[in-house]
């Protein structure tokens, strides 16, 4: 990826290359910040700021540091700027941060800030790489919000907190789903975004281990 | 005693790492294709944590605490806010050490674990259990109980998802769902199962 362009770099990790459904990163905390939209938003932002930013911060230094220790060096990088974004959060969204709780600090943790820092940012310039780190960001965000989208709305019947569909308790129709805010459902609505996206782009399939035998009868699909 | 008992049955199935708080999900869906790769890592997991987790407990409440470094002179020095940075170097040189003395002494082990002992410093379930003992003001006790429990619920999660993987993989899988799709289902049921343990307590 040499001379890509910016618009490239940009747009491509939103749904070519998305960091969660293909290249199986930032999953970690990805699942349990989506039961509401308006802390949804709040990670996606936060996760975006940490991203851009230590990819730019990486790609400025990097013909500074030397290979045997930059794990660590990228480490320091990104630790400090989520201890930036983690004291923001407190100081000017108590209620959210409380929510958070510690999935702002395992941003630090977070697979697509570090593989986007080692994989893209030590390879190219500071520009680029601060757009590859919003890019993946948006990636990261598109599914994330996806997700929240489905939960809050078929879970509590409401869209940041306002009431969308008006459960059964409050004398409306709707009867909420409950399964919809715990934790497993996270994980089935993820896996059958990425069967849409696959669906969508059918070049991301992967290749099975054991192909079944064709079927002899036409019909039979 | 029984308080620790209920401890660790809450960190291994209750409140699972990887089934409950989707932690270290990226490693857990990663290295889940063969049992054996499965076990090395989960026991390394619970060997990281279990020294980990007390270490920085450690930390925690003898330096970066609110009031802890009125020893020095200093009681109204809060340093929580290094907390992540501290927390992320303890668990890196805690890791590497570990790597070095296993490779001097039991060469066995450190063959057996390979490649994941590195890894490790990345994923999100050390640094987690580290988080939620301080948020949860453990006392060192009580952290050595947790982070062996967590590790050990993390370790159950990893081999079992293996176990069903090494069957999925005969099965004939729609196309789009091939590969990560259906892991995703597949770890969305056990987190199902695992939530029938929320009953439990002691």
């Amino acid at each position: 990826m040499a001379d890509a362009s910016a618009k490239q770099v940009l747009f491509e990790p939103i749904f070519s290359n998305n960091p969660i459904a293909l290249q199986i990163l930032g999953i970690c905390s990805a699942l349990a910040v989506t039961t509401s939209m308006n802390v949804t938003l709040v990670m996606c932002a936060a996760v975006i700021a940490v991203t851009a930013f230590s990819n730019l911060a990486v790609s400025l230094v990097r013909s500074q540091i030397p290979g045997s220790i930059r794990i660590i060096v990228q480490m320091t990088i990104i630790a400090s700027l989520v201890i930036v974004v983690d004291q923001v959060l407190k100081a000017y969204a108590y209620e959210i941060s409380k929510q958070l709780s510690v999935f702002v600090g395992l941003i630090i943790t977070n697979c697509i800030v570090m593989g986007r820092a080692e994989g893209f940012a030590m390879q190219n310039g500071p520009w680029l790489s601060f757009l590859d780190g919003v890019g993946n960001g948006l990636g990261y965000s598109v599914l994330l919000i996806f997700v929240a989208f489905f939960r809050e709305l078929l879970g509590a019947g409401s869209l940041f907190g306002i009431s969308i569909m008006p459960v059964v308790n409050e004398g409306g129709w709707y009867i909420p789903n409950g399964l919809l805010l715990l934790p497993p459902s996270a994980f089935f609505i993820i896996g059958l975004a990425i069967w849409g996206l696959r669906t969508w782009k059918p070049e991301q399939v992967e290749e099975a281990d054991f192909k079944m035998s064709r079927h002899t009868a036409k019909e039979a699909f | 005693m029984e308080h620790y008992i209920s401890l660790i049955l809450k960190a291994v199935f209750v409140e699972n790492m990887a089934l409950a708080f989707f932690l270290g999900m990226c490693t857990f869906l990663a290295i889940s294709k063969k049992i054996e790769a499965a076990t090395g890592l989960g026991i390394a997991v619970v060997v990281v944590l279990t020294v980990t987790v007390p270490v920085n407990n450690l930390l925690y409440n003898g330096i970066l605490r609110e009031g802890a470094l009125s020893w020095a002179g200093l009681p109204n020095v809060d340093l929580s806010f290094l907390g992540l940075l501290s927390y992320i170097g303890v668990i890196a040189a805690i890791v590497q050490i570990m790597e070095m003395v296993l490779d001097k002494y039991i060469p066995a082990l450190y063959a057996a674990l390979g490649v994941f002992l590195p890894l490790i410093t990345v994923n999100c379930a050390i640094l987690g259990a580290s988080l939620f003992m301080v948020e949860r003001d453990y006392t060192f006790g009580e952290s050595v109980v947790y982070g062996f429990g967590a590790g050990l619920g993390w370790a159950l999660a990893i081999i079992a998802l293996a176990g069903i993987r090494e069957k999925l993989k005969y099965s004939d899988v729609p196309e789009g769902l091939r590969g990560l799709g259906i892991t995703f289902i597949t770890v969305g049921l056990m987190s199902l199962g695992f939530m029938s343990f929320s009953g439990i307590s002691l």
